[in-house]
This record gives structure tokens, C-alpha cells and sequence, in this order.
């Protein structure tokens, strides 16, 4: 199927929802109804929303900067190449949500009660130790940065679909975006968000709903899907060799999940603690939408979408499926949802920066808000002048590094005291353990562990972080404590 | 000691051989598709039991 070319009704949908949605985050602190009633910490109102956000904000803002655009992309693209394997993000989205009620609370209490905004912040309070807390914020920095590269490519992708070839439309994207972050700071995506995540919803409910209608029903949908790609073996639904991979796959994303600074920044930007537990309750909800999301990759094939570049499946299938106008939605409600992440990301980046790289001018929202917009730049410009593969190998890599962030942030909670500097030598070699072991792979999230004789792919991950624990719990037993690193109250 | 039950999303999703399976299908669903979003209401309904039963002891 070559692509087809909307019509002008997709264009001018599109460019209604999407200036729209700009516009009204753009302005949300000029009709806002209640402003920052202290006045005293800018700097906390425009990185932290002032850590005033309910259960729905909160719901909506996590939701929002989780489950981005390039989820919407990405996870049919890789369920349309390698089928039921792409559903890994599937357990990994329901796990997280047990890890993150024990968990978040935790920490949400900790930084509220020290004024902390960044994982490195709770891990300087924690460990008292600068090179620890570098550590840290580095880790986060150069996760988030492709992150936020990859939301530029969904926009591009969506608007290459309404037929706008050339770089003009992703300029006027991110300039779109930097204005909305500069101006809105934390407000404008916990807003927008409401209007994304409606968006998304209706768009999916509409897909999940006619899309089989057109094809027959489920049965017949997953049924000629399953003609089109590899046959498993019997009764299996995996190929042979990939239930391990997918297991240690849905772990390893899972607990690298709420390390990244957006979803911390969400996280954190609570105004209780109980707002976290009722939202580890209530944040599933988008789980099953990312379910029904991944199934499209299986409907583009019963839909008969024939393409080897898997990343425009979704805009191919709704383009073949739906009228012009309802295209233009759906399109809109992507390029929407690239911008409430990349927002979230960038000021978590900047709130890393600002707190925690370059120090003492942290309650500075103007070097927050410069901060953010070179962020935003650093990905525009690794967007156009470095190919998107890059972009989607250092997230690739980028996931490995936030996980091993896991020690200090999340160990550190336990009762056992870590020294620092043990923690710092296992984040260390984790790190460049698992970077090692990826570029030897060729870049692919899976490395093939060979123990007596049985091969077996594992998440590569997964394996630094268990070296990255094990050098932990060595140095913890043999490095000799200092009493200044011991004792820090939490 | 009720949080342990907070591992049995772990167990149930983590663990293939329990649902790497076509049949038996639901509604079409094969079996591996249907069982992974059953357990989406089913987290959910473990999350809000554990929260509710320990805030009350």
C-alpha cells in the first residue's frame, strides 16, 4: 500500500487541535484561578507546579508523560514487526504499578519534608556525597535527552503524514514547544494533558472499535494478522527464545520506569502522598489503552498496511481506515501527546541542571527556563542533523543508565546503610558494564547469556543491574565506613 | 505480610509458561492477550485492597 495523501481537512484539524492546545498552555498562568498563593519559591511553582497537584491532575500529568506519543508510535511498530513479542510493554505497564505504590510514597515524603526535586537531591540528603549526586543527575540527564528527541521524531512522523514534507514543520513544532515550557512551566503540560489524554482516548476507543468492525471482528482480525507473521510453535503464542527476553524485558523497563526525571517530576509534583497510592490504583486505566494502542500493530496487518518503515503503521492505518477529518484528529491528539512529555522532560532536565550540576542558583527560575530551552535545542538539533536511529539507540541506552541509578535511589530507602563511595563504584561499573555489553550486541536491548550449555537472551539491563548490586553489596562489606557518610538523616 | 500479595502481579506476568498460549481464546482474544489485560483490573484491585487493609490495621 503506498501511502495515501489526505485531504485538506485532515491539515486544517490538525492545525486547530494542535494551535490550540498550544495556546491554552501557553497562557495557563495568566487565567489560572489560584496563583501560587506563597509567591515566595518561583523557582518551585514553575519546575514542581508547586507541589500542589490533586489525584486528577496528577492522574492526568503522569498519564500523560508515561505513555507519550512515541508510545503510540513505537509499541504497534514493534508489535507490527515482531507480534505478540511488542506486548512486552504490556506486563511491564501493569508491574510498575505495585512497585510504585511501595515505592513513591517513600520517597514523595522524603522530598517534600527535605524541599527535594530531583532523584540526585534525594540522594545527596540520603548519602551526603557531591560525586554520588552527580552521578545521579547525569544518569538522568543523558536518559531523557533522547527521550525527548524521540518526541520530536512523533511529531515529525505524524505531520510527514498529512503530506508536509521537510524540516519547516518539526521547527515549527519545537518552537510551539519551547514557548509553551517557558511560559507555562509545570502548568502547561499538567493542563494540556486533560485535553491529550481525551484526545487519545477517543482516538483509540474509535480505532479498537471500527478498525475490526472493517476487518471482521476480533477473531478474524487476530487470525489474518497471524498469516502475516512468524508462525510459533503449537499452541505457543511466543516464538521459541523470546519468553525470557520478554520477561526480563517487562522488569527491567518496569523498574527503570519511574527513575527518569519526567515521571519523577509527576511523581513528586503531588500533593500527598496518598494522591500517589490513589493514583497506583487509578493510573492502570492507561494500561489497558496501551493494550488496545499495541493492537494496531496486529490490525495494520489484517488491514492489509504493507511497509518496512514500521514507525508510520499508525498514521498509515488510521489514514486507510477513517475520513480525512477524524485522521486529522488522530493526528493532532499525537502531536499533542509528544508535547506534554517533552514538556514534563525538559523541566526535569532543567530542575537536574539547575539543583544539581551547576549548583548555587537553584531557586533561579530564569536559568530553569534557559536550561530547559537548551535542552529542547540539544534534541531539535540531534533530530535534524544526526539520523532518528541515533535518537532511538541512546534511549536504548539511555534506559540502561537510569537503571542503574536503581542503588542509590531505591536500596537507599532500606535500612541497611550503603556508603556512598559503594554505591558510586556500583553505579560506576553497572554503567559501563552494561554500555560495554550493548555496543558489543550491536545496540540491541538483549544480550545471550550461555550457562551449560543453554542459550538464552536477558535483558542487558537487567544484568548490569545485578552487577551493579553485587559490587554494591561487596564494597558495602568491605569498605570501611566514615562516620560523616553513615550518619545522615534522611 | 498482606503486601506480599503486591508480588503476585510479578508472579503471574513475569512467569511465561502460564500464559504463553493461543487457546483457550475469550472473544476472539487469544489466550495470551486476554490473560495480560485481565490482570490490568486485577493489579489495580490488589494495589487498592493492600492500601485499604493496611491503612486500617
Amino acid at each position: 500500500m503506498t501511502a495515501q495523501a489526505p485531504g485538506p481537512a485532515a491539515l486544517v484539524v490538525f492545525i486547530l487541535f494542535f494551535a490550540a492546545t498550544i495556546l491554552l498552555g501557553s497562557t495557563v498562568n495568566w487565567w489560572r484561578a489560584h496563583r501560587p498563593a506563597h509567591g515566595a519559591d518561583k523557582s518551585e511553582e514553575w519546575g514542581l507546579g508547586g507541589r500542589q497537584f490533586g489525584t486528577w491532575v496528577t492522574w492526568f500529568l503522569v498519564g500523560g508523560d508515561f505513555y507519550t506519543a512515541y508510545t503510540v508510535i513505537a509499541v504497534p511498530a514493534l508489535v507490527y514487526a515482531t507480534g505478540a513479542f511488542g506486548f512486552f510493554a504490556l506486563p511491564y505497564t501493569i508491574i510498575v504499578y505495585p512497585f510504585v505504590f511501595l515505592i513513591m510514597p517513600i520517597l514523595w515524603r522524603i522530598a517534600h519534608d527535605g524541599g527535594h526535586a530531583t532523584a540526585a537531591d534525594i540522594v545527596r540528603a540520603r548519602f551526603g556525597s557531591r560525586p554520588l549526586e552527580l552521578a545521579i543527575a547525569c544518569s538522568g540527564l543523558v536518559a531523557v535527552m533522547p527521550y525527548i528527541a524521540l518526541q520530536l521524531i512523533g511529531i515529525r512522523t505524524v505531520i510527514a503524514s498529512l503530506g508536509l514534507p521537510g524540516e519547516i514543520p518539526l521547527i515549527v513544532a519545537f518552537v510551539s514547544l519551547a514557548a509553551y515550557t517557558w511560559l507555562g512551566g509545570l502548568h502547561a503540560p499538567a493542563l494540556t494533558a486533560f485535553i491529550k489524554d481525551i484526545m487519545i482516548y477517543i482516538a483509540v476507543l474509535a480505532a479498537v472499535t471500527v478498525i475490526p468492525l472493517h476487518l471482521g471482528g476480533y477473531a478474524a482480525m487476530f487470525a489474518t494478522a497471524a498469516a502475516h507473521l512468524p508462525r510459533p510453535q503449537g499452541n505457543h503464542a511466543l516464538m521459541a527464545g523470546q519468553a525470557v527476553p520478554y520477561a526480563t524485558l517487562a522488569l527491567s523497563s518496569a523498574l527503570a520506569a519511574f527513575l527518569y526525571p519526567h515521571t519523577l517530576t509527576g511523581v513528586l509534583a503531588a500533593r500527598s502522598a496518598d494522591t500517589i497510592r490513589k493514583n497506583a490504583v487509578m493510573l492502570p486505566a492507561y494500561t489497558l489503552l496501551l493494550g488496545l494502542i499495541a493492537m494496531l500493530g496486529l490490525m495494520a496487518h489484517a488491514a492489509g498496511i504493507v511497509t518496512t518503515h514500521s514507525s508510520s503503521v499508525v498514521p498509515m492505518l488510521f489514514l486507510a481506515i477513517f475520513p480525512d477529518w477524524f485522521s486529522g484528529f488522530c493526528f493532532a491528539a499525537i502531536a499533542v501527546g509528544a508535547l506534554v512529555p517533552a514538556a514534563v522532560m525538559a523541566i526535569g532536565a532543567a530542575n537536574l541542571v539547575t539543583r544539581n550540576i551547576v549548583t548555587g542558583r537553584g531557586n533561579d527560575v530564569g536559568a530553569a527556563r534557559i536550561v530547559a530551552f537548551g535542552v529542547k535545542l540539544g534534541a531539535l538539533a540531534c533530530v535534524l542533523f544526526l539520523n532518528a536511529q541515533f535518537a532511538i539507540d541512546l534511549q536504548l541506552l539511555g534506559g540502561l543508565w537510569i537503571l542503574q541509578t536503581f542503588p542509590a535511589l531505591v536500596l537507599g530507602l532500606t535500612r541497611i546503610r550503603f556508603p556512598a563511595r559503594a554505591m558510586l563504584l556500583g553505579w560506576a561499573i553497572g554503567t559501563v558494564f552494561g554500555t560495554y555489553l550493548c555496543f558489543q550486541d550491536g545496540l540491541k536491548p538483549t544480550h545471550v547469556l550461555a550457562l551449560g550449555g543453554v542459550h538464552q537472551a536477558v535483558s542487558t539491563g537487567l544484568l548490569a543491574l545485578l552487577v551493579n548490586i553485587g559490587v554494591v553489596a561487596v564494597a558495602t562489606l568491605l569498605v570501611p565506613r566514615r562516620r560523616t557518610e553513615t550518619t545522615q538523616p534522611v | 505480610m498482606l503486601r506480599l500479595a503486591l508480588l503476585l502481579p510479578f508472579l503471574g506476568l513475569l512467569w511465561l509458561p502460564f500464559y504463553d498460549r493461543i487457546e483457550p481464546s475469550f472473544l476472539g482474544f487469544p489466550f495470551f492477550y486476554w490473560y495480560q489485560l485481565a490482570w490490568v483490573p486485577l493489579t489495580s484491585l490488589l494495589v487498592l485492597l493492600v492500601w485499604k487493609k493496611g491503612a486500617r490495621s
